[in-house]
């Protein structure tokens, strides 16, 4: 079976690819990015998934699945063409899929699309909708892109579609957006307050999204690890020094005094948790996660 | 998050570990309480509980030991010591002991510590999803369904009873939860409320800053009145009209009333403990 992933030269991206290859498949991968030491079974095609090189692909390769993984996360580095890339990025996505007779679709998407608010309820599930976009609106194209990836469902009911909304990555490769807010020897934090964090092994990440495949799940999962461990705890675990700051001085900080450059709306995530109930993907894929909350927050820690 | 602050009883940490709670590695449950900040934060509170205020509780076996259930009972008393109270009862008195989540007002997470401690020791912003979850997860949940209004009460009406709402009898038929009514007498007499500061209260984003006759918002020392009353079951959906829930919250209503009054008679040493009806 042929299988394409958009944004394979990402971290998380490269170990789809690995575990697609492990257990079979055979894949190709458009990313901007290249993969310079990327294994020799993978062609990885430099392209921009909005442009005609990558329907190209589409075209050539006649893939049976598809993941799409190339959406621009990162909250630090602001890109005016961010919007643009995982908008446009996802309906060329969607298109391509249905053009070219793709069968099944896979796209990583993330928890924070719930928001975090101190009125909504710990677990959410996957008919929750979007609660704050408004007071983030840097994540509303995250938002956006979610929303439109499931209009797939209806719009092209032959495509076996899963929209997966998966929660923070965490591993050896120190990669995204709660491995960046760790970066540092000190954590600020945002005084009184500590939220639960729900995240996952970047493996067990990886693994989850080729496990939707093979499963060829149809529908919105929401895809969790070991139970959410608090913020303060885990940045002690990673063997940082929290630094609570009064809210107040938080916001000024912002980007100075070694502080991360974080939206404002970002103070949300660091104040009340965003954790999801992933029974119905355990339901219909008998997905187990493999590297429990300590041992997930050690592979961080000790990577080189 | 309260580490080496606070001394630790050790009569308190077998009762917290005496728990039904599933904690992982790091000592939390998957609704975020944590072991440890709970025994601390438990174990400064034992000693307010037991010396500070004085809490003569009755029919406590009237809560199930294990499985889902829902505690109503009045609010009174300026803040929410009553709550208090009640989780002080459960934590320290009950056998095997439990910990009661309460649905609490949608302005106490916003506020830093106050955020961090609710959410350590399992106390969530009030929320239908939330409250089925957890009864359904087979927690004991606490409930006060006359809300802030019921807090919001003088002193002079601490014993009566403002409107309730029909949520938690629509949880409790939809999740097939006992209702365990409760009595809670003195709250009146710790924080004597003579007025309600409430444009002062918005302004600092809660509903209103009560006003004591003292003028501070320190409860005095008080014996207080806590009784529990029989299970009570209701059958339905959940979908009922509202006149068909309305009947079912107002014989709540009425036995918490009725329990309300035997405290009161008690404390005024009218009734003696084998004359109470529970």
């Amino acid at each position: 079976m042929k299988v394409l992933v958009t944004g394979i030269s990402g971290k998380l991206g490269r170990l789809v690819g690995l575990e697609l290859l492990r257990r079979g498949y055979d894949v190709v991968g458009i990313d901007r990015r290249a993969w310079p030491d990327g294994p020799a079974e993978i062609e990885v095609h430099q392209a921009d998934i909005r442009k005609r090189p990558a329907e190209d692909v589409f075209r050539t390769y006649r893939p049976d699945a598809a993941i799409h993984m190339a959406t621009v996360t990162h909250l630090v580095h602001q890109s005016p063409d961010r919007m643009r890339v995982n908008l446009y990025g996802t309906r060329a996505f969607i298109q391509h899929c249905h053009a070219y007779g793709v069968k099944q679709a896979v796209f990583a998407g993330r928890h924070t699309f719930y928001g975090a608010a101190a009125d909504s309820p710990l677990y959410h599930t996957e008919d929750e909708p979007p609660i704050s976009a408004h007071a983030f609106p840097e994540l509303a194209d995250l938002v956006a892109a979610d929303l439109y990836a499931a209009s797939a469902l209806w719009r092209y009911p032959e495509i076996a579609t899963a929209v997966l909304r998966i929660v923070y990555t965490l591993g050896p490769s120190r990669h995204g957006t709660l491995a960046t807010f760790l970066k540092g020897p000190t954590v600020p934090l945002v005084a009184g307050f500590d939220p639960l964090f729900h995240f996952i092994h970047e493996l067990d990440a990886a693994e989850a999204i080729v496990t939707a495949l093979a499963h060829k799940l149809h529908g919105i999962f929401n895809v969790s690890g070991p139970t959410p461990v608090p913020l303060s705890t885990i940045v002690k675990a990673a063997g940082r020094r929290p630094l609570p700051m009064p809210e107040m001085l938080f916001k000024l900080g912002l980007g100075r005094l070694g502080l991360p450059l974080l939206p404002a709306g970002a103070i949300d995530h660091l104040k009340y948790p965003i954790v999801v109930d992933s029974e119905a993907f355990r339901r219909a894929t008998g997905f187990q996660y493999s590297y429990d909350e300590r041992e997930t927050i050690n592979s961080f820690r000790t990577a080189g | 998050m309260l580490d080496n602050l606070l001394p630790i009883d050790p009569e308190v940490a077998a009762r917290i570990e005496a728990l039904d709670l599933r904690f992982n590695k790091f000592g939390v449950d998957p609704y975020g309480i944590a072991k440890n900040d709970l025994i601390r934060f438990v174990s400064a509170f034992a000693w307010i509980y037991r010396f500070y205020f004085k809490v003569d509780v009755y029919g406590i076996d009237n809560v199930p030991s294990r499985g889902r259930g829902i505690l109503i009972g009045n609010h009174s008393g300026g803040v929410a010591i009553d709550g208090a109270m009640v989780m002080g009862s459960m934590l320290l008195d009950a056998e095997p002991p439990r910990l009661p989540h309460a649905m609490i007002d949608k302005f106490i997470h916003q506020f830093p510590g106050a955020s961090q401690l609710m959410a350590r020791t399992g106390q969530f912003t009030g929320n239908p999803d939330q409250a089925k979850r957890l009864l359904r997860d087979e927690r004991l949940l606490l409930v006060f369904p006359e809300g802030a209004r019921g807090t919001a009460k003088l002193a002079k009406d601490a014993d009566s009873l403002v409107d309730f709402g029909t949520g938690f009898m629509r949880l409790a038929l939809e999740t097939k939860s006992p209702i365990i009514p409760f009595g809670f007498v003195g709250g009146g007499e710790a924080l004597p409320t003579v007025a309600n500061l409430k444009r002062l209260g918005r302004l600092m984003g809660v509903p209103y800053i009560p006003v004591t006759k003292w003028g501070l918002l320190v409860p005095k020392p008080t014996r207080f009145q806590l009784l529990y009353g029989r299970p009570m079951q209701f059958e339905g959906t959940g979908h009922e009209r509202d006149e068909v829930v309305n009947a079912m919250v107002d014989r709540v209503k009425e036995r918490i009333h009725d329990l309300i009054q035997q405290g009161r008679a008690l404390r005024e040493k009218r009734i003696s403990e084998e004359d109470l009806v529970l």
